[in-house]
């Protein structure tokens, strides 16, 4: 069993060649530059494309572009990149173009500190687009982590034709860790659905039973639409309200109620535990920890760790919560997704500790919160 | 060939406006080029311009106001088959001026035909880029403080291998047309016109006005000769075809036994330049010959080789969960601007720290076991330093052996590199 030692930025890229990515575009920005970096080392020899664009709206546009031909293309950026990508991010969610963007935080506000950490754009990544219609968040503990699921995230831009972000950190990307990389299951890599030969095409026509248009590629024998404009499952405008209401209804439902399939997480339960620990991202590998030494002590708790933030696994929250007392969620922001939490489990304990400074939240820290409320 | 405008969808501009011209000569122009619709991606974005992917049986994208280029350019570099012509009006060619710019440096085969009618017709006749000073508009006084944009002058400053500046009333506009999509690389055609909804109402604009201004003004016409080169894609195929895959990602059998068994937390300070990164790396590297898992956390500002850089490794038998360190086996004390971003450590540490300062360096004060070196005295340069500092731990029993310490080296570097660091880690005194 060989070790490699490999920072989580290089980890998504390999990832994604590995999930079949062949298309990328970004912009450079500490901490997500490493990823651009290994991509291009990786891509072009494989006969993918790798641009640098002249700035994130580039990036992104391009890689919707490169989408709609049928290559699955990804990006990577920090905050304030990512609020460049908005008005993409809407275009994405509207007009179902699979696309998987990497999100590696770095302290904010705005530009902030670029070689510090941060969980700030949780609640950015969801809300930051006009419309309101739901994304995939995906978040990395580790390096491990980081390979699969970008792997899952290009499963799902494919599955479900919307845009996937991974909110990775600095403190996972650029943090070097040693991976057993044939230890890490993979799971079985997915394409975007065409459609059923002999029945006419529609770009945005959903098949019966689904909810998920069928895709076919700009460049096909058979002509292809695509419009960031309110349209009809023709790909053309449509002031037809209740075709216009169903589809939003439909953008909404083909995520919100498939989450139960892609529930992403780790879970530490134990018996008699009064308490149950949530959090994400690099603060689970603290969160680990204290577990492990409250064990020691006396004081079992559990803990479970969400790799999907969005749409919120609201069944296995609830499931998790159920026998016990209180919930501390635990987040390296001034407090994002516990609100989330909040909603989910009604009138139960919720506790929160946060913290935003460019440190990680260290066990000891999250072991007094939990002795001493 | 037949017609490829929608039939059921036609052109519904205002009555008199040039946009209905263009688009017949473009139609004219894909039969002229003998084109099926399958051939050709119509790329639009916001405005009237934005209208042109619903007129025609081609492929289309229609997106957000001045974006339509970047689309192109994934679409383009995709399938460099497809025909991708652009249409944006001048708001699209303002907002997204850094896309043209850059289309222009870029030379991606693509046809972008500026509808250029010097407002915005569909919000209100407010100015745009190109909107004349003197010009009444939508937005009251302000372009008269703005100078226009010219597009074709842009455009050739920029690199653009193709620039027309025209008239939509041009007689042989469906023949430019063909002319601009049949040359290898990036085409732009400035296409001035008349915005009846709105800009003529208040500013007198006709095609014999236009013509007049534009035989005015230096021709700008086809192929740019002092711009031309190699296309973008082909380019960037013929170099891209000539990369060899990377390899695999290296992996690190166990080889040898640690001095330690239990879990060493490390910590190196010191500055931008001494390579203190790449001694962490290297760090983990031994640790992975002696069969341990790693992690490597790093501090550094974002200027080079300039301020502190901290490397943080940890080696363990066991997964490692938190990454950072607050009481460390060994701290590495190599330069003061290091010391100081970390300076909150030393007083808590004890005699279980072993704490390499290397002569010169400051450290507050703390209770370590305190292992001097003077490096200086060796002949050890500065920029050596974090790697002599790993020597002296494995000569000291910590954490790693020199044969760790000489494998990972092996890993990480070659030829004469790997020479002259095996030497020097050989020659590294730790009574000195």
């Amino acid at each position: 069993m060989g070790l490699s030692l490999m920072e989580g930025n290089e980890a998504i890229a390999w990832g994604a060649v590995e999930a079949g990515c062949r298309y990328f575009a970004g912009y450079p920005i500490t901490p997500a530059t490493t990823i651009f970096n290994t991509m291009l080392q990786l891509l072009p020899p494989l006969g993918g494309i790798v641009i640098q664009g002249e700035d994130e709206i580039a990036s992104m546009g391009s890689c919707l572009g490169a989408s709609m031909t049928g290559l699955k293309a990804m990006t990577a950026t920090a905050g304030p990149g990512l609020s460049l990508y908005s008005e993409h991010i809407s275009f994405a969610v509207g007009s179902e173009i699979p696309i998987v963007i990497v999100v590696v935080q770095r302290l904010g506000p705005s530009t902030g500190s670029a070689t510090r950490g941060a969980d700030g754009d949780i609640q950015f990544m969801r809300w930051g687009s006009s419309g309101g219609l739901p994304v995939v968040v995906l978040a990395p503990v580790d390096v491990k982590d980081c390979f699969s699921l970008t792997i899952n995230a290009f499963n799902l831009a494919e599955t479900y034709r919307v845009p996937v972000f991974i909110a990775s950190n600095k403190e996972i990307a650029m943090t070097r860790e040693s991976v057993d990389l044939d230890a890490i299951q993979r799971p079985e890599i997915v394409n975007r659905p065409a459609p059923l030969p002999g029945k006419p095409f529609l770009p945005f026509g959903v098949p019966e039973g689904g909810s998920v248009p069928h895709f076919l590629a700009i460049g096909d024998r058979i002509l292809v639409r695509q419009t960031s404009s309110t349209h009809g499952a023709d790909g053309y405008i449509t002031t037809d309200y209740n075709e216009i209401g169903g589809n939003q209804e439909r953008l909404k439902a083909k995520l919100e109620s498939a989450v139960d399939r892609f529930s992403f997480h780790e879970a530490f339960m134990a018996q008699e535990a009064d308490t149950l620990l949530v959090t994400y991202g690099v603060t689970a590998r603290a969160a680990k920890e204290v577990r492990k030494v409250l064990a020691a002590d006396g004081i079992p708790i559990s803990l479970l760790i969400l790799k999907t933030l969005w749409p919120v696994p609201e069944v296995l929250i609830r499931d998790k919560a159920e026998k016990v007392k209180r919930v501390v969620v635990v987040e390296m922001n001034t407090g994002q997704y516990v609100g989330e939490v909040k909603r989910v489990l009604g009138d139960k304990k919720v506790d929160f500790f946060g913290q935003m400074d460019g440190r990680l939240i260290s066990p000891n820290q999250i072991r007094e919160v939990i002795r001493h409320g | 060939m037949a017609s490829l405008l929608n039939e059921a969808r036609p052109p519904v501009f205002c009555p008199g406006c040039s946009h209905e011209r263009i688009t017949h000569a473009l139609d004219k122009c894909f039969q002229n080029m003998g084109l099926d619709g399958n051939q050709i991606v119509m790329i639009s974005d916001i405005g009237c311009s934005g209208l042109f992917d619903t007129f025609f049986h081609t492929h289309a994208l229609h997106g957000l106001h001045g974006r339509a280029l970047t689309y192109a350019m994934g679409i383009k570099l995709a399938r460099p088959d497809l025909n991708v012509v652009v249409t944006m009006g001048d708001g699209g060619m303002g907002i997204g001026g850094a896309h043209l710019l850059s289309a222009c440096r870029r030379n991606l085969d693509l046809t972008l035909m500026v509808l250029n009618n010097f407002n915005f017709g569909m919000t209100g006749g407010q100015f745009s880029a190109t909107t004349p000073p003197e010009a009444q508009v939508g937005s009251g006084f302000l372009n008269r403080l703005e100078r226009p944009l010219d597009v074709g002058q842009v455009a050739r400053a920029s690199g653009a291998t193709y620039v027309t500046r025209c008239s939509s009333y041009r007689k042989d506009l469906p023949e430019e047309m063909e002319r601009a999509i049949r040359h290898e690389g990036f085409s732009v055609l400035d296409i001035w016109g008349i915005c009846t909804g709105r800009y003529i109402k208040r500013n007198k604009l006709t095609p014999q006005t236009i013509e007049e201004t534009l035989a005015s003004l230096p021709p700008i016409e086809g192929a740019v000769e002092e711009n031309a080169r190699k296309e973008y894609g082909r380019h960037y195929r013929e170099v891209a075809g000539t990369l060899k895959p990377v390899s695999p990602p290296a992996k690190t059998e166990k080889a040898f036994e640690p001095p330690e068994k239990e879990r060493r937390e490390v910590i190196l300070v010191g500055s931008a330049g001494q390579r203190i990164i790449t001694a962490g790396e290297i760090l983990c590297l031994a640790g992975l010959t002696g069969g341990m898992k790693v992690t490597q956390k790093n501090e550094y500002n974002i200027t080079v080789l300039r301020g502190p850089s901290i490397s943080e490794v940890i080696l363990s038998p066991e997964e490692i969960g938190y990454t950072g360190i607050e009481r460390p086996h060994v701290v590495v004390a190599l330069a003061e601007e290091g010391v100081q971003r970390r300076k909150q450590i030393f007083p808590d540490l004890d005699e279980n720290t072993l704490l390499i300062q290397v002569q010169g360096v400051d450290v507050p004060r703390n209770h370590a076991e305190v292992h001097q070196i003077n490096f200086k005295a060796q002949k050890i340069k500065s920029t050596d330093w974090a790697l002599a500092a790993l020597s002296a731990m494995a000569k000291l029993n910590k954490a790693i052996t020199l044969e760790m310490l000489r494998a990972a080296l092996g890993k990480r570097f070659g030829g004469q590199v790997l020479e002259s660091s095996l030497q020097l880690v050989d020659r590294v005194e730790v009574d000195g």
